[in-house]
């Protein structure tokens, strides 16, 4: 057996066992950590077809940083808490998924079938990445000629995604809105006067409670005994 | 092998024979050891382990959403990282263009991270 195929078979059945491992597995850690395994198969397949700087970042970026981000936010949520697997948050999510599955295979099939030995042929997309030579000189060439915009707007997605994630986690004391911005005579601002109002009254009174001039601490006291 | 592939992929045979030695090794030793050791099963040796004491609470516990933060900051400059590995193979090719767009990328970047200093998340207090 020659040594691609060998290998395009074993990469392939990782890839295959970790996928079923995230769909079948119930502990959500367990899910993460055989998508780990499905991404080290996808990067011995970037071997295999000769990609070697894309299994490197395969195996940097998707195995290495965003499997920790998953497994962070599952800590996050908390795994010890029972879930309800009885529940659908979507309505009729099941039957959908599946739709959606034997859809894509089918689209696939027929892919696969009618294109015979062309199904990446040179007219695809991604003919400037199949020239001789290392891929990373041919993503780079790619990057900075034909997708330069898309390649900045990577990096507005990325600090969009921090802005957004350091807004939400943010822990503020101050109220999130201000309430002295809202017009007189609206309800808002009628409740937020009565709680003033209120808030008022409370120090006043506990002005009156520290005025009072306490009798306990009397010199005489210590005298008697 | 006349295949170019072939040729390359011979190159990968030490990675395979490496991981195929650690499989056998960690499989032999897992054996050697079902193999050799006495089998007493006791409910205390199913605690989880936590400095010879009897551990406390649950063994999962939630974790801060600042870990989140610095997952995810991590993650940006991970692709970052991604992006200048093939301009900085060939800095030469692509010149002044090359350069400036590549400090337009770092500079948009650094605004995300300039934006979570100033707002105080980057301190662990």
């Amino acid at each position: 057996m020659r040594v691609e195929m060998f290998t395009f078979l074993l990469a392939g059945a990782i890839c295959l066992g970790g996928a079923l491992g995230v769909v079948l597995l119930k502990n959500p850690v367990h899910n993460a950590l055989s998508l780990v395994a499905t991404l080290f198969g996808v990067a011995v397949l970037f071997v295999n077809q000769g990609a070697y700087f894309l299994a490197a970042i395969q195996v940097i970026v998707y195995a290495g940083a965003i499997v920790i981000l998953f497994l962070f936010v599952i800590m996050l949520l908390g795994v010890d808490r029972e879930t309800d697997e009885g529940r659908e948050p979507l309505v009729a999510q099941r039957p959908l998924a599946v739709a959606t599955g034997l859809a894509i295979l089918g689209l696939s099939l027929v892919a696969l079938l009618s294109a015979g030995q062309r199904a990446t042929g040179d007219k695809a997309d991604l003919a400037p990445l199949n020239q001789p030579g290392p891929d990373i000189n041919h993503l780079a060439e790619v990057l900075f000629t034909r997708y330069v915009y898309a390649f900045e707007i990577t990096a507005v997605l990325l600090t969009v995604a921090v802005v957004g994630a350091v807004v939400l986690s943010k822990r503020t004391n101050e109220p999130l809105i201000d309430l002295d911005e809202f017009p007189e005579g609206t309800v808002v601002d009628v409740r937020r006067r009565a709680d003033d109002a209120k808030a008022q009254d409370e120090v006043d009174a506990d002005a009156e409670v520290v005025a009072v001039p306490d009798t306990e601490g009397d010199p005489q006291e210590g005298g008697d005994d | 092998m006349s295949n170019p592939l072939s040729d390359l992929l011979r190159s990968y045979l030490a990675v395979g024979l490496f991981a195929s030695l650690g499989f056998i090794l960690v499989g032999l030793l897992l054996f050697l050891s079902w193999l050799v050791r006495p089998s007493r099963p006791q409910a205390q040796k199913y605690i989880s382990y936590e400095s010879g004491v009897d551990p406390v609470g649950d063994m999962w516990s939630q974790s801060q959403v600042r870990y989140y933060i610095f997952a995810l900051l991590f993650v940006m400059f991970d692709v970052e990282a991604v992006f200048i590995f093939p301009w900085a193979t060939r800095v030469e090719l692509y010149g002044v263009f090359g350069l400036v767009e590549m400090l337009v990328f770092i500079g948009i970047l650094l605004l995300g991270l300039v934006y979570a200093w100033r707002k105080g998340v980057l301190r662990w207090a």
